[in-house]
């Protein structure tokens, strides 16, 4: 095994152009786990934490470009108010000390369906910045995903940041597990309502083969929400809107039965927390729609 | 590989590290503090949390790699970190941007590595100056095994330094990344407590 | 003596990390009933005290253990050629490597292989050792040693186990047990058989049945399994190891590396906790047979994962239970049959059986049983000691039964407990009487007055729900939404000691001098001190029968008399008393120079009455009559001496029975969740227990050792379970990822009513008390959850699938 610790941005795209095997290590919190429980041996591991500008993050106008390895903590502490849904799945993740070390850049890479900010990314809409020594291009995260443990990198490229869209309406993240704390999703659910386009988008963690949108349970309630015209008279969404949603999103699973949980369980709480994050991010719309009205 | 970094305010080197080591393993079994636990290897369970720059991180899952040149507290040093903070106002004005991000607080890097722990040479440990939340531990009743208690102690250290006065509910978020399996929590709970109170009324 | 011939020349030098002696001096005065410190809380905190995997050792080497991939199989070759020639390699053994003819250990039954031979029983079963001058090498070592398998059919319950046709787990058998059990894979069966069941069903007014599953738990304790062998010059090998019985494991060690005891020297060093599995040996043998073979010394730390094969687990269980009640809310009788799954190799499974037959009835008067408890051989993972061991079972059964039954009579479910509790006198359906204070009502009356904790606490800080005081936690998935609320009550019975006919004694030496102008007194016992603060209760049984301030404990080791395990509820008790007898033969020893030196002085000399407090010798009355120091001079008394609690019998094993018990121990709890109905997630928002203690030799310990206890009870009914494939019968989980432990977010509150009644038989009136509390915890929890819920649940632990049928 071979320690390469590039100084920069640029010999850390070198490295990886150069050796493709090379195992990207930044909070280290999934590929060390692997190394101490001797599950994986990679030739090189390609040190990432040398690199200041992966923990820097901007605010644009539309979106935040948040650098790779910008650690959990660090998202629930600043930008809670641009990325209310990932800072809430933030929080979800580990342990403090996990929240420190582990960013997204890493959740992205492993790719897990287990990984707690995807649903977030999903239903917040986002783009993976992938570089390599050939180039930078933007990856859209319904196309991020491409099995289990797989993604749409390149063998050369690394994730330089995630460029998510900035909240225009409430997000709300759930994630269930079978521990009050530090626990690994048995399924987890995002939520983000998108006033400005009149639009909701979801995001499933856990209950795939890959991290997924409930994209049926979504048109379904743009269509129903657009038909209410709830989305100027601010009502109580109905219950059998929810219920509908919620079924929607359920069968948008498509789990197995594992320790942590069976995939009948799975597809069960994904329409809670579906109907519950619904409610919450409505009900939440509805206060914040009443005091800025005119102003959207 | 050849690893070089501060730990407890000294210089420390470690040759033929094998490039899979972990931080965790090179302080146990390279620098000769084994004070830092090795219960789960996984991040699950935080008996081997120290310092890395100031914030509390799972030793087990930094590659020794990683810390080149970087500075780390362990249990070992818990007690003049804590001592070094005391005399320099708390964590009132020297944040500095190594630390934890906007209103964290803490000893500043730099000034981390001004000091240096006192020599470990105590066989009984009778004398031994201790910090606020170690000796709360002890008074507590928190230390059953101990094997969790380093991990805790610096997470908790760490806590009360942002949040010198937690609620319960404060006290069980931060410490909810260290498994303790012989106390029930109880007396851990009991034993933060008692620091934030001693740490109130000092001031 | 032996003891003297090992030499400190013929010893090795010591390691790094050597138990050193711990002196306590006079900052912590107490004696018994004070909640002194522990005197190795420093040396804890700063992070000075040396675990057995902190050991380290110039020039010494790293073991590594090859497991098996599969359950059940013969191995039909092994080569080790390619992982010896690796570079860094010092030695790879197999079972032919093994020096002497005996090649098993074990508990009772010494049916376990130190390395497989031609044959493996269960997954992560030892085939080969290596050792290497870096884990890494070890490690790449093992996996380059080739073992080719031919899976055998697994056997994975009691219908597989005992069919006509089912593969022995053991072939030829010639243990104790094997006379009296129906198929040679039941390693031991107990029955009970008391009064007329029939006869007494016919009495019952209200018949309630119940078939109950008990999960596998892990004892989970955080210092992993690690040790450090170094060879001595005189052939024979130190061993630092963190175990619950040093003398145990030398009895087994020993023959097996040929070595006269003597010439294995055991020295306890830190334990990261304990519950019982580290009463079995994990790495002992295999690091001394490396460093042996390779003349270095060798250290061998599991992983967490390794640690999942490395030690045995807490049975998992069938029970099924009938119990009867009349309309006044009587008992009538009670027919059970428990089935505990011992695993692969027996273990403590017989002592296990018999727990589960003989407090199979719980804290009940019931003169009409038929019971009966058996545990298999099975191709599972070995199961054995476990806080609270067959106990823990059979009250998560018998406490669902109980509440069935008041719900059936239409009781309150604590006054149908307390209308039927034992109390002093009461038989146990073995025919012993219970001889000391058995307060089961008023343990209940006292957890049920204990104020209820407030509704909705989730709601207490502001207008926003705080997601931590709510079922899911931290991950968010409820604002109060689906909560229901639920209380349950639960109440235990644990027998203390080794029971059954075990000639359970401890040894203690004591030694009173002058150091420094001070007396001092010095505790030498082979206690495995594993947290639960046995050190500490030693340093306050010297203050109080000696009357000095400065009192040393030295480490454990074999160069003194066994102290029995430290399992079983009995530290306390046994080697506690044990070191309460030799501090009083010590005292009297020292009244003896007193009297010699100075007994023409005074008259009062003469007075059998005298104490010593304070440093002086003094008379009942409180008259000085002269300083330890001037008693003393430059003298020093020693004495090493065994003690015993009262001897107990064997369970006649068809009637079951016998006074097979020392003393029993009694808690209740009083569980309050809150459930998420909808996801079938549980917060337990508060465990209050009330347990006797019959004196509180240490109240802050004790009150440490009933909340530690507690939570572990609180794990096996929300979370805790080692999975096993029924197929395969390959452990899913071994993982802190995925065998789940409480985190202080999944813990409530946990008030504790000591009762100290005291029992006349024992030290100081003293209860053992650390597996009580693990009993009733879980059936309490259980009894919420189904208060809230409304389901029938029936295992444990309950995870949301159950809760929400989906399961």
């Amino acid at each position: 095994m071979d320690f390469l610790r590039p100084a920069s941005w640029e010999e850390a795209l070198a490295a990886k152009a150069a050796h493709p095997t090379a195992v990207p290590i930044a909070g280290g919190t999934d590929v060390m786990v692997e190394i101490n429980f001797d599950h994986r041996r990679p030739e090189y591991l390609l040190d990432l934490n040398r690199i200041g500008e992966l923990d820097d993050w901007e605010v644009g106008e539309e979106s935040v470009r948040l650098g790779a390895s910008v650690p959990y903590s660090a998202i629930m502490d600043n930008l809670r108010g641009e990325l209310p849904g990932l800072a809430l799945a933030s929080h979800t993740v580990a342990s403090p000390q996990i929240r420190n070390r582990g960013g997204v850049g890493g959740n992205l890479g492993t790719a897990s369906p287990a990984g707690d900010a995807h649903p977030a990314l999903l239903a917040a809409g986002a783009e993976v910045e992938a570089e390599s020594v050939r180039g930078s291009r933007l990856i859209p995260i319904d196309a991020f995903y491409t099995g289990v443990k797989r993604n749409a990198l390149a063998p050369d490229e690394l994730i330089r940041a995630v460029h998510i869209k900035k909240a225009d309406g409430p997000q709300q993240y759930s994630k269930v597990g079978t521990r009050n704390a530090m626990v690994i999703a048995v399924c987890a659910f995002g939520l983000a309502l998108h006033p400005a386009t009149r639009t909701v988008r979801t995001g499933i963690g856990s209950a795939a083969p890959t991290p997924v949108r409930a994209k049926a349970a979504e048109e379904f309630l743009n269509a129903a929400l657009e038909e209410g015209g709830f989305w100027d008279n601010g009502k109580i969404i109905t219950p059998s809107v929810a219920k509908q949603f919620a079924e929607l999103c359920s069968g948008a699973c498509n789990p197995i039965d594992d320790v942590r949980g069976t995939a009948s369980y799975r597809r069960h709480a994904v329409g809670i927390m579906a109907r519950r994050t619904l409610t919450w991010t409505w009900e939440s719309y509805r206060g914040t729609a009443a005091r800025t009205e005119g102003v959207a | 590989m050849r690893v070089s970094f501060t730990v407890n305010g000294r210089p420390q080197e470690a040759d033929d590290v094998w490039e899979g080591e972990s931080l965790l393993y090179v302080l146990r079994e390279r620098m000769g503090l084994p004070g830092s636990k090795n219960a789960c290897e996984q991040g699950e369970c935080g008996s081997c949390t120290v310092r890395l720059d100031n914030v509390p991180v799972c030793s087990c899952l930094v590659a020794a790699g990683q810390v080149e040149g970087r500075d780390v507290v362990t249990v070992e040093g818990l007690a003049d970190f804590a001592k070094q903070r005391e005399q320099h106002g708390g964590c009132a004005s020297e944040a500095s941007g190594a630390s934890a991000g906007p209103g964290a607080c803490g000893t500043p890097l730099d000034a981390a590595k001004r000091w240096e722990a006192r020599p470990s040479d105590s066989q009984t440990g009778e004398g031994a100056e201790l910090a606020p939340i170690q000796q709360a531990f002890i008074d507590a009743g928190a230390v059953q095994c101990g094997f969790c208690t380093p991990g805790l102690l610096v997470a908790a250290d760490e806590m009360l330094e942002r949040n010198p006065t937690p609620t319960d509910a404060d006290i069980r978020e931060a410490l909810s990344g260290n498994l303790c399996r012989c106390t029930g929590y109880e007396k851990i709970m009991d034993a933060v407590r008692l620091a934030a109170a001693r740490q109130g009324e000092a001031v | 003596m032996a003891t003297d011939t090992t030499a400190d020349g013929a010893r090795a030098t010591a390691p790094v990390g050597t138990p050193t002696k711990v002196t306590q001096g006079s900052r912590t005065k107490g004696g018994i009933g004070e909640s002194t410190l522990r005197p190795d809380g420093t040396l804890k905190v700063t992070g000075e005290f040396a675990y057995s995997s902190d050991m380290w050792h110039e020039d010494m080497l790293w073991g590594q253990i090859l497991r098996s991939t599969v359950a059940h199989a013969e191995i039909v070759s092994l080569d080790t050629g390619e992982a010896l020639a690796t570079p860094g390699v010092y030695a790879v053994l197999t079972y032919d490597d093994l020096p002497t003819a005996v090649k098993n250990y074990g508990l009772e039954i010494q049916d376990t292989p130190v390395l497989a031979h031609g044959r493996v029983r269960h997954h992560g079963e030892p085939v080969a050792i290596v050792a290497a001058d870096h884990p890494e090498t070890a490690r790449r070592a093992a996996a380059k040693i080739k073992v080719e398998y031919r899976e055998l059919p697994v056997v994975t319950d009691e219908a597989s186990a005992t069919a006509p046709d089912a593969p022995l787990i053991h072939e030829g058998r010639d243990d104790h047990h094997i006379g009296h059990v129906a198929h040679p894979n039941i390693v031991h069966r107990q029955p009970i058989v008391r009064g007329d069941v029939e006869a007494a069903r016919d009495r019952a007014d209200f018949v309630v049945e119940g078939e109950y599953t008990f999960g596998m738990q892990d004892q989970a304790f955080l210092g992993p399994e690690s040790g450090l062998a170094v060879p001595a010059e005189d052939g024979g090998v130190d061993l630092y190891v963190a175990t619950q019985w040093l003398h145990s494991d030398l009895r087994q060690i020993a023959p097996v590396l040929g070595l006269p005891e003597d010439k294995v020297r055991m020295t306890l060093s830190g334990v990261g906790g304990a519950f019982g599995g580290r009463e079995d040996l994990s790495m002992q043998i295999h690091a001394c047979l490396l460093a042996l073979r390779t003349g270095k010394p060798v250290k061998i730390v599991y992983n967490r994962f390794e640690s999942f094969f490395g030690h045995v687990h807490r049975h998992p269980a069938k029970l099924h239970y009938e119990h009867g009640a009349t309309k006044d809310g009587k008992l009538t009788h009670m027919k059970c049959r428990i089935v505990l799954d011992g695993g692969a190799y027996a273990s403590a499974s017989p002592a296990v059986v018999g727990n589960a037959a003989s407090l199979a009835v719980g804290p009940y008067v019931l003169e009409d049983v038929d019971i009966e408890a058996i545990a298999l051989y099975s191709n599972n993972p070995p199961c054995g000691a476990m806080r609270g061991f067959g106990a823990v079972q059979a009250c998560f059964a018998y406490e669902a039964q109980m509440d069935k039954l008041a719900d059936a009579v239409g009781m309150d479910r604590v006054e149908f407990r307390q209308l039927n509790a034992m109390s002093q006198g009461t038989l146990m359906p073995t025919g012993q009487p219970v001889d000391s204070p058995a307060p089961v009502a008023e343990l209940l009356r006292r957890v049920k007055a204990m104020p209820m904790p407030p509704e909705q606490q989730w709601l207490a800080a502001g207008e926003a729900a705080d997601v931590r005081q709510l079922p899911g936690g931290l991950s968010n998935t409820t604002h109060g939404e689906g909560v229901v609320r639920g209380v349950g009550y639960a109440v235990g019975i644990k027998n203390v000691g080794f029971s059954e006919g075990f000639d359970d004694y401890s040894t203690a030496k004591v030694r009173m001098e002058v150091v420094g102008g001070e007396p001092v007194a010095t505790v030498h016992t082979a206690m495995a001190e594993v947290g639960q603060g046995g050190v500490t209760v030693h340093a306050q049984i010297a203050r109080t029968e000696l009357g000095v301030a400065q009192v040393t404990i030295q480490p454990a080791d074999t160069q003194v008399g066994s102290a029995g395990s430290t399992s079983a509820s009995r530290q306390t008790y046994v080697t506690g008393g044990a070191v309460k007898n030799a501090c009083e033969l010590v005292r009297e020893k020292v009244l003896e120079i007193g009297r010699r030196k100075l007994g023409t002085y005074h008259p009062a000399w003469a007075s059998a009455e005298l104490l010593l407090e304070g440093g002086k010798v003094v008379t009942d009355g409180g008259e000085v009559l002269a300083d330890l120091v001037d008693v003393l001079e430059d003298e020093a008394v020693e004495v090493e001496e065994e003690w015993r609690h009262r001897p107990t019998e064997a369970f006649d094993l068809r009637t079951g029975q016998g006074n097979g018990h020392v003393q029993y121990s009694f808690a209740a709890h009083r569980a309050v969740v809150e459930v998420d109905t909808e996801l079938g997630l549980v917060k337990v928002i508060e465990l209050a227990c009330a347990q006797d203690v019959g004196k509180a030799l240490n109240p802050l310990s004790v009150i440490g050792q009933i909340q530690g206890g507690t939570t572990q009870g609180l794990g096996i009914a929300v979370m805790e379970e080692i999975i096993v494939d029924p197929v395969t019968a390959k452990v899913r989980n071994p993982s802190f990822t995925d065998y789940l432990i409480p985190t202080i977010l999944d813990t409530p509150t946990i008030p504790v009513d000591v009762l100290e009644l005291a029992d006349d038989h024992a030290p100081y009136g003293l209860r053992g008390i650390g597996e009580a509390p693990t009993l009733s915890s879980t059936p309490a929890v259980l009894a919420a959850i189904r208060n809230a819920t409304g389901l029938d649940l029936n295992r444990t632990p309950v995870r949301p699938e159950h809760l929400t049928g989906m399961a």
